[in-house]
């Protein structure tokens, strides 16, 4: 049979799902409405540590419109804590204490904002009005809030853990000592990095219908795991998996705040409507989201780098502590990103890492775009530029003389990734990325030219220049069903959610390629259980990859059955034949059509059996699992000037140059890359979570934590380089997160050089920053 | 996030208005513009039993030129109808210029200058500006009418001079004095955040080019809006160049002494007020000095 | 008098509507549960977001931030009533499509009201003028570039077709 031909894939095709997006017709969760519809409000933890004495509703019983309150006493066998959803990884002598979150807090308060009870009211204003009448008696506890002080071994435990050890890992690549012994220069460096909150801004949320007759769940949920969630639900919930929809609308926006399992409301909501055999509807307002969503938080590491004189990394040492808040349902999937993202796109002789997860009376830590390799991106980026700087070599250059050769892939890192294979990169072509960043930013020229006159008209600028590798598209699988409709529309099916990902247009863009239609023939359903239960979820950058790649998959064997019964029908080979505007034609007889509608209803045939081996229909199911990850790369600069005296920073000019394998839509990849940047600008330079001693977040609202503005990012140039993945048929790779992962190494080496740091400026080994805290590393630094 | 319950009314005259609050007393609340007693109320911070809404009083959206070339700005006066206003940017540059740096337009499109004002925070920009500019405040109740001075108005964060059934009815702008420049300048971290530091600045200049007058004020720097006299004071009869500009910066960061918060440290703030106060200083006077040559 | 239950009469996108209902009802939720327009979005119901951005007498506001009683009289214009009634797109939300001004759309229609506003006031704005007026919107998806060029391409369009 003629081959499908490319005029989509690769194409920057406008999105399938932009009008109902841009009418207000489209469903998010809150929009779903029914005749009975009642509402939670929860009771949440005002401590971030302490035993519960007592909880007294009494006062909210003869409340008008309150229709139930249930606190972990009225759960039974269902209060119990969740299940542990990422197991650690089998590396040697590692330790994992397992302690997952429940759905009410029973006896302990771990955080601030656990639930403790809920409230069924008729409406929401009458939910928030009984909350106020629950009295809880809390027996306030030590608390466990700063990272490194509950590392202690006499620090207040959160659990029944010394030294609140939540996990130990050590991983190990050739002689680090070895390394340090043969270093012309050794650099030690203590960095903090803390990563804040995904903050989408549509908050979480979930409706639960209980049809009492049918007994069948129905669940909406503002989640990014809804094949998870319907799999835990079943489990936990004791019901069959035939008895539960789970539906993941649009969902606006996740970054990983949607895919913790399982959230207590998760379960709560669910399980309260079977009690009350009614509709339950909890949105997440932007109060509770400050405090009951996951977050990202800090890491300490105590670094160090081996180098040669001529700039060549020996060896890397790092030994961090990670905060893991008070529960570890997710495991250790952010520390892990850290520790392997330390190794970035550079050739490491020997790397000794250790970390230490900690648990604190803080929200529960899971992966928030980047999930975790920003930190460790900026530990490997700040290494090179003060080794650069000591011995006297270009930052750009101490970079290119250890990127990893393009001839060296597939590349082994020695050490275990979070999906539970070796750390391999697939393919990449560092060098050329790091060239090309240079040349459109202009580094040469600023730094020789643009850069001394500016300075002598007094302007503080400064230029930076980071590279970075990103693993992509991990396991397990994921899968697609795909049919043609008799109307000669194509249905295509994945398990996995959208979160603003454009999945309606990329995964349709696959299908038209393959069956012959345009792209808006093609209606994609994700994250729809009843449509297509299997699957893991949309996270860590593999949606496009994996699932793009199983509606490949999918859409090839339906593409061979479409041809396959042509070919029986016009009675030829299927080697004659071309799907085009949905239609089959012979080549050779080119009025000679049928089209793929009318082949549909031809395949489902009311008479005449379906022959051995054969299934009606012209559909497919496929599952696509890659071996291990795909690793995409790229480099970041920018161009900053500073106002010396406020320490306000501008960023003048910000490019990107980025390999994810082959795009599928490039419109959508750049739209992921700007969304990602302004993310690592945020996280840069904004947005900080502030903690005080009792464990209480001090700036819990939009208006004090600092997502950027319109007026905050900058322009992003970009370029693209196309590396194919060798890990799967498409040769994709992950762009989700790329661009949050190292803007803020790449804007402290900017600042830096603004400052002044070759005249004695200070160092930057800290994010988030502020002009405040700028302001006050110039006070303190040798002027 | 919902607010508690209330009893509401929306009067159609400021009789009844001050009749139904003379009644009410402290549980009753008067609702303008809304942009900070209603996220305040959504987080339940704030509970009032009944809420005056001023919305639908007839005649309060006024901007109005006195003879001596003051402004009068009405109880209901938007934000946006300052920012628009092609009267105060002729009577006023300083207001005009302050009024952009008050939130984003959706809020200005509905926030009062009065509400603001009565609101008294004192990381707001227009208490500053109505201290800097010498403003005058018409109170009125059921019982009582008169005028408070700015400088008398503001007592502390959210408290006012204003009596527990009083309504802040209309504000008054005296009209600058001859040979004036102005300037608002502040440092936020984000547009329409509050302003890490702002400072106000109202400078007249005699016939001899000396500093006549100044006033400054600022924003974010204490449990008020704050008034520099003593720098004011310094300049007086001095010529404004720059050593008289570095001194006065100086001075200043000698006289306000900002508390600090939790996004701000206190020494940071002070070198801000340094800092703002040389550049608001240098744009004024050089305003001033465009203003007496024409 | 003060009151418990209030009538509210308002126009929202040309259509009357009567409704009675507590003051504490926020707007936002008056138009989303109490009309069934659900295309207003609600992100922070404290005002920052810009998320459920809607027009009253032609003005952008947040509608978190006003009670219901307080639209009685008064003209209300929400995303529903942007494109034409045979579907045909407002050229803002043609020109968000063509520019890929949305990824997950939740704050767009915010955003889109925003900007009706803005351009009709605008007709000829910059970009600088656009990134200011877009400032009391945040989107988390996007890092605004293709917003940005979305309404430039609807400002040369709108303004072309005038």
């Amino acid at each position: 049979m003629t081959a499908a031909t490319n005029r989509y894939f690769g194409s920057p095709v406008l999105r399938n799902e932009d009008a109902p997006l841009l009418t207000g017709a489209a469903m998010f969760v809150d929009d779903i409405d029914f005749s009975d519809m009642l509402h939670v409000a929860f009771l949440r933890s005002p401590h971030a540590h302490a035993r519960i004495e007592k909880i007294d509703t009494t006062a909210t019983h003869d409340r008008d419109g309150v229709v139930a309150v249930f606190t972990a006493d009225d759960l039974g066998a269902f209060w119990a804590p969740s299940p542990l959803v990422v197991p650690p990884p089998p590396i040697e002598d590692l330790v994992f204490n397992q302690r997952t979150q429940t759905p009410l807090a029973r006896d302990v308060v771990r955080y601030v904002g656990e639930p403790v009870a809920l409230v069924v009211a008729e409406n929401r204003y009458l939910a928030e009005d009984a909350l106020d009448r629950i009295v809880v008696d809390y027996d306030p506890l030590p608390v466990a809030a700063e990272l490194e002080p509950s590392a202690q071994v006499d620090a207040p435990m959160v659990h029944d853990v010394r030294g609140n050890v939540a996990a130990e890992v050590r991983q190990v690549k050739g002689d680090y000592n070895l390394a340090k012994n043969n270093a012309d220069v050794v650099i030690a460096r203590r960095f903090l990095y803390e990563h804040g909150l995904a903050q989408p801004i549509e908050t979480r949320g979930i409706v639960a219908r209980w049809d009492t007759k049918a007994e069948h769940l129905s669940v909406w949920a503002a989640t990014q795991t809804p094949t998870s969630l319907h799999g835990g639900l079943a489990q936990l919930m004791g019901l069959g998996s035939h008895q539960i929809r789970v539906v993941a609308p649009f969902v606006g926006g996740g970054f990983g705040s949607k895919l913790l399992m399982y959230y207590p409301e998760e379960l709560m909501v669910p399980w309260a409507a079977r009690q009350l055999g009614s509709s339950l509807k909890w949105i997440e307002d932007r109060s509770e989201h400050f405090v009951a969503t996951s977050q990202e938080r800090g890491q300490i590491h105590d670094a160090e780098i081996a180098v040669s004189q001529d700039g060549k990394i020996l060896g890397l040492k790092d030994v961090f502590l990670h905060d893991n808040g008070a529960y570890n349902p997710y495991g250790l999937t952010v520390p892990i990103n850290s520790q392997c993202a330390v190794l970035g796109p550079y050739v490491v002789p020997a790397y000794d890492s250790s970390f230490k997860a900690i648990f604190t009376n803080k929200p529960i830590v899971a992966p928030f775009r980047g999930a975790g390799r920003q930190h460790g991106v900026f530990v490997i980026e700040r290494l090179l530029d003060i080794a650069a700087r000591q011995l006297g070599i270009d930052r750009v250059e101490i970079r290119r003389r250890n990127l990893i050769p393009s001839d060296a892939f597939p590349y082994k890192n020695g050490i275990m990734f979070q999906d539970f294979t070796e750390l391999q990169y697939d393919s990449g072509n560092y060098l050329p990325i790091l060239e090309r960043t240079l040349e459109i930013i202009g580094y040469e020229s600023f730094v020789r030219d643009e850069q001394p006159i500016l300075r002598a008209e007094g302007k503080c600028v400064g230029i930076g220049v980071v590279c970075y590798v990103e693993g992509t598209g991990i396991g397990p699988y994921e899968g697609a069903k795909v049919q043609v409709d008799p109307s000669g529309r194509v249905h295509v099916a994945t398990g996995i959610g959208t979160q603003g990902q454009s999945h309606f247009t990329s995964f349709a863009q696959i299908a038209a390629d393959l069956l012959g239609v345009a792209v808006d023939e093609v209606d994609v359903t994700t994250g729809d259980t009843d449509q297509f239960g299997w699957g893991a979820g949309t996270f860590a950058s593999r949606g496009a990859v994996v699932a793009g790649n199983a509606v490949h998959e999918a859409c090839s064997a339906v593409r061979e059955k479409i041809l396959n019964l042509a070919a029986e029908h016009f009675e030829c080979s299927s080697q004659q034949l071309s799907i085009e505007n949905g239609e089959v034609q012979t080549l050779d007889k080119p009025d000679q059509s049928i089209t793929i509608g009318e082949l549909a209803v031809l395949a489902n045939p009311m008479r005449g059996a379906v022959k051995p081996g054969t299934e009606p229909g012209l559909q497919a199911t496929r599952y696509f699992g890659p071996e291990a990850g795909t690793t995409a790369s790229g480099a970041h600069a920018m161009i900053v000037e500073v106002d010396r005296e406020t320490m306000m920073v501008k960023i003048l000019k910000y490019v990107v140059v980025h390999d994810c394998g082959t795009p599928i839509n490039p419109m959508v990849v750049e739209g992921q890359i700007h969304g990602g940047v302004a993310q690592g600008i945020g996280n840069a330079f904004y947005e900080k979570v502030m903690y005080d001693d009792a464990g209480q977040i001090m700036n819990a609202t939009l208006a004090d934590y600092l997502i950027p503005t319109s007026m905050d990012v900058p322009v992003i140039e970009l370029d693209h380089i196309e590396t194919p993945s060798t890990m799967n048929p498409l040769g994709i790779k992950g762009v989700g997160e790329a661009g949050a992962i190292p803007v803020a190494p790449a804007f402290a080496q900017a600042v830096e050089d603004a400052l002044g740091i070759a005249e004695g400026g200070s160092e930057i080994l800290e994010i988030p920053l502020s002009p405040n805290r700028l302001w006050e590393l110039a006070e303190g630094g040798t002027q | 996030m919902k607010p508690a319950p209330f009893r509401y009314a929306a009067p159609r005259s400021i009789e009844e208005l001050l009749a139904l609050k003379a009644e009410h007393g402290d549980d009753a609340k008067f609702l303008a513009g809304g942009q900070s007693l209603i996220p305040t109320m959504n987080f339940r911070l704030a509970q009032p039993a009944v809420l005056l809404d001023l919305n639908t009083l007839p005649d309060q959206n006024f901007i109005v030129e006195t003879s001596s070339g003051g402004v009068r700005i009405g109880a209901l006066v938007r934000h946006s109808d300052i920012e628009t206003s092609e009267t105060i940017a002729r009577s006023h540059p300083l207001a005009h210029e302050a009024i952009r740096f008050v939130a984003h337009p959706q809020i200005r499109n509905r926030g009062t200058l009065c509400g603001n004002l009565a609101h008294a925070d004192p990381a707001s920009e227009m208490p500053a500006v109505m201290l800097a500019l010498g403003g005058r405040f018409h109170a009125r109740s059921a019982a009582s009418d008169r005028w408070i001075d700015a400088s008398d108005f503001f007592l502390s964060i959210f408290t006012t001079a204003l009596e527990e059934n009083e309504m802040l009815c209309e504000v008054e702008m005296p009209p600058l004095p001859p040979g004036s420049g102005t300037c608002f300048l502040e440092v936020s971290r984000r547009p329409g955040d509050f302003a890490m530091m702002g400072v106000a600045t109202v400078v007249s200049l005699d016939e001899a080019g000396r500093c006549a007058e100044a006033r400054i004020a600022y924003c974010s720097a204490g449990e008020t809006p704050l008034l520099a006299p003593g720098v004011a004071a310094s300049l007086a009869g001095e010529e404004p160049d720059e050593t008289a500009l570095l001194n006065a910066a100086r001075q200043a960061a000698e006289e306000i002494d900002p508390p600090g918060n939790v996004h701000l440290t206190s020494a940071y703030q002070k070198h801000l007020v340094a800092v703002l106060t040389g550049r608001a200083l240098r744009t004024a006077f050089a305003r001033a000095n465009t203003s007496a040559s024409q | 008098m003060l009151e418990e239950l209030v009538t509210v009469s308002t126009v929202v996108n040309g259509k009357h509507y009567r409704r009675v209902v507590e003051p504490r009802l926020l707007l936002s939720d008056f138009i989303r549960h109490d009309l069934g327009l659900t295309g207003t979005h609600v992100g922070c119901e404290h005002g920052v977001c810009g998320a459920c951005t809607i027009l009253v007498d032609e003005k952008p506001v947040r509608a978190c931030l006003m009670f219901t009683p307080q639209a009685d009289g008064h003209a209300i214009e929400t995303v529903e009533g942007l494109a034409e009634e045979n579907g045909e797109l407002h050229p803002l939300q043609e020109a968000f499509r063509d520019k890929h001004g949305l990824q997950c759309g939740f704050c767009t229609p915010g955003i889109l009201m925003t900007m009706k506003a803005f351009i009709a006031q605008h007709p000829k704005a910059t970009e600088g003028e656009i990134r200011e007026a877009l400032s009391g919107n945040l989107c988390r998806c996007t890092g605004y570039q293709n917003i940005v060029e979305a309404v430039r391409l609807a400002v040369s369009r709108i303004g072309g077709s005038s």
